[in-house]
C-alpha cells in the first residue's frame, strides 16, 4: 500500500490507467444500455416497468460501495495518516451522494406504478435516505473548515460513525417487514433473475463501477493539483 | 505501543461501541422499524383505534368488488391466519389474488379491517412471460410466489 | 418505435428514470474535466511565474514535507 502512497507514483499509474478506464466505460455502459432498453425481455409480472431496474440497481451498488470504499480511505486517513486517502474520500464523495439519490429517484419512479406509492418510509428506503444526507454531511465537513485538515479529520469520523449503516441497508429487507422485496442477485441461493435480465444488470453495474474509477481518477489529479496550486501560491505571497 | 498502533484500536473500539449501540437501539425500536404486521401476529395482539399496516398475500378466491363499483373486499392471509379487508378506491396495477399487499387502515373489533391504502408487494423473481408460462405449464409454477413471499 | 417510446404505458417512469441518470452521469464528467484544466492552468500560470529551482515533472502536493512523509510511514510500520 505505501508503494501507491507517494502522489506522484500514484499519478503515473494513474495517467495509464485513465485511456483503458475511459474505453471501458463507455464501451460497458455502451452495451449495457443496448441490452437493457432493446436486448432484454419485460418481465412477467413488471412489465416494461422492470428496465428502470437497469440504472436504479447500479446506481444503488454504486452507493453503498463508494460508501465503503470511502471508510476505508477515511480509516487509512484516521490510523496510517495515507497522504492520498483524504483526497481519494473527498473526490469520491459527490460521485457517491448523486448514486444515492438517484437510487432514492429512481426508486421513487419504479415504486408509484408497481407499488402504487412514491415513498414508504420502510427500513429500506429510510435507511437509503440515511446514506444520501450522510454522503451531503460528509461533503459539507469537507468543504466548512478554514483549515482543511480538520474537515478531512470531521469527515473521516462521519464516514466510519455511518458505516453502520451499510449492513443495516442490506439486511433491512431480511430483518423487517419491509415493501421493498428482499435480494434477487447477491444472495445465498443464488439470483432469482432470469439469464435475459441478470446480463444486462451485470454489464450496466460494471459500466457504472468504471464510470466511477475513471471520474475518481480525474477528480483526484483535480485535488492534488490543486494543493499543490495552494502551496505555490503561498510560497510565491511569502517570497514577494 | 506506537501513536499509530493507539490509533488503530482507538478506531476499531469506536466502531465496535457504534456497532453495538446501533444495534441496542434498533432492536430497541423493532416496532416501529417494522413496516407491517401479519394475519398471525395482528389476531395475536390486536390494536383498535390507531392506524397500523398490516400485510400478507391476498387469499385465492377471496376478492369480491361491490355493486358501487369502487368497493372492494378481500382476505389477506399469511397461509396460517387470513384477515378481512374492506377498502374503497383504486388498487395498484399489480394487485391480484395470490399478489402480496400491505395496507395501512384500522383494524375493528368486529375483525374487519378497513384499509385507506393499499400497496402491492412483488417478490425478487425477475423472468420474462414465456419462461413464466413455461413454469406454469409445467406444473413448477407457485402462484404464492418461491420465495419473498413464504417468509410471511 | 411507437411502441418501444411508449413503454408500455409506462414512459413517464421509465424515460425520466434513464433521463436523469444520463443527465448526472454527463454532468458531473463535464464538471469534473472542467475543474482539472482550470486546476492545469492555475498551476502552469503559477510554475511560468516563480524562478525554475528544479524542473517540474510531475504535480506533487506540498503537504508538510513530501519528501520525508513516505518514509516516516515507512518508518512507522515496520516498528509496530
Amino acid at each position: 500500500m505505501h508503494r501507491f502512497a507517494n502522489p506522484a507514483r500514484f499519478l503515473r499509474i494513474a495517467n495509464a490507467l485513465l485511456p483503458w478506464l475511459t474505453v471501458g466505460t463507455v464501451a460497458c455502459l455502451g452495451i449495457g444500455l443496448y441490452m437493457a432498453l432493446f436486448a432484454s425481455p419485460p418481465d412477467y409480472q413488471q412489465g416494461e416497468t422492470v428496465r428502470i431496474m437497469y440504472v436504479h440497481v447500479p446506481s444503488a451498488w454504486m452507493a453503498l460501495f463508494i460508501y465503503v470504499f470511502i471508510a476505508i480511505a477515511s480509516a487509512c486517513s484516521l490510523i496510517w495518516r495515507h497522504p492520498l486517502a483524504d483526497v481519494a474520500a473527498k473526490a469520491a464523495s459527490p460521485i457517491g451522494a448523486g448514486f444515492a439519490f438517484l437510487t432514492l429517484v429512481t426508486g421513487s419512479l419504479w415504486g408509484e406504478p408497481m407499488w402504487g406509492t412514491w415513498w414508504v418510509w420502510d427500513a429500506r428506503l429510510t435507511s437509503m435516505l440515511v446514506l444520501f444526507f450522510l454522503y451531503l454531511g460528509h461533503m459539507a465537513l469537507m468543504g466548512a473548515f478554514e483549515e482543511q485538515s480538520r474537515g478531512y479529520r470531521a469527515a473521516a469520523v462521519l464516514a466510519l460513525v455511518g458505516v453502520i449503516n451499510i449492513p443495516i441497508i442490506k439486511f433491512s429487507v431480511d430483518w423487517w417487514s419491509t415493501l421493498h422485496q428482499p435480494a434477487s442477485v447477491i444472495r445465498l441461493d443464488g439470483p432469482t433473475i432470469d439469464p435475459s435480465m441478470l446480463w444486462p444488470l451485470l454489464i450496466m453495474g460494471l459500466g457504472f463501477k468504471l464510470f466511477f474509477a475513471t471520474l475518481l481518477i480525474v477528480r483526484m489529479k483535480s485535488e492534488l493539483m490543486a494543493a499543490r496550486v495552494r502551496a505555490l501560491s503561498l510560497a510565491q505571497l511569502r517570497n514577494a | 505501543m506506537t501513536r499509530k498502533t493507539r490509533r488503530l484500536y482507538f478506531v476499531v473500539a469506536g466502531l465496535l461501541l457504534l456497532g453495538g449501540a446501533g444495534a441496542l437501539v434498533l432492536t430497541a425500536l423493532g416496532d416501529y422499524v417494522t413496516l407491517f404486521r401479519s394475519p398471525t401476529e395482528l389476531l395475536a395482539e390486536p390494536t383498535y383505534e390507531r392506524e397500523i399496516q398490516l400485510g400478507g398475500l391476498v387469499e385465492e378466491d377471496s376478492v369480491e368488488r361491490h355493486e358501487d363499483g369502487v368497493s372492494v373486499v378481500f382476505r389477506i392471509t399469511d397461509l396460517q391466519e387470513s384477515v378481512p379487508v374492506r377498502y374503497t378506491g383504486i388498487l395498484p396495477d399489480l394487485f391480484r389474488e395470490g399478489q402480496g399487499v400491505v395496507t395501512a387502515g384500522t383494524y375493528y373489533p368486529d375483525g374487519t379491517f378497513v384499509a385507506r391504502e393499499v400497496l402491492a408487494k412483488h417478490d425478487e423473481t425477475y423472468m420474462p412471460r414465456e419462461v413464466a408460462d413455461a413454469l406454469k405449464a409445467s406444473g413448477q409454477w407457485r402462484p404464492d410466489g418461491e420465495h419473498g413471499q413464504e417468509s410471511y | 418505435m411507437e411502441e418501444f417510446l411508449n413503454m408500455g404505458g409506462y414512459a413517464v417512469y421509465v424515460w425520466p428514470s434513464y433521463g436523469l441518470t444520463a443527465l448526472f452521469m454527463i454532468a458531473l464528467t463535464l464538471s469534473s474535466l472542467h475543474t482539472l484544466s482550470k486546476r492545469k492552468r492555475q498551476l502552469a500560470e503559477l510554475e511560468a511565474k516563480r524562478p525554475p529551482r528544479r524542473a517540474p515533472r510531475t504535480a506533487q502536493p506540498q503537504t508538510a514535507q513530501p519528501q520525508t512523509a513516505p518514509t516516516q510511514t515507512a518508518q512507522e510500520s515496520s516498528s509496530s
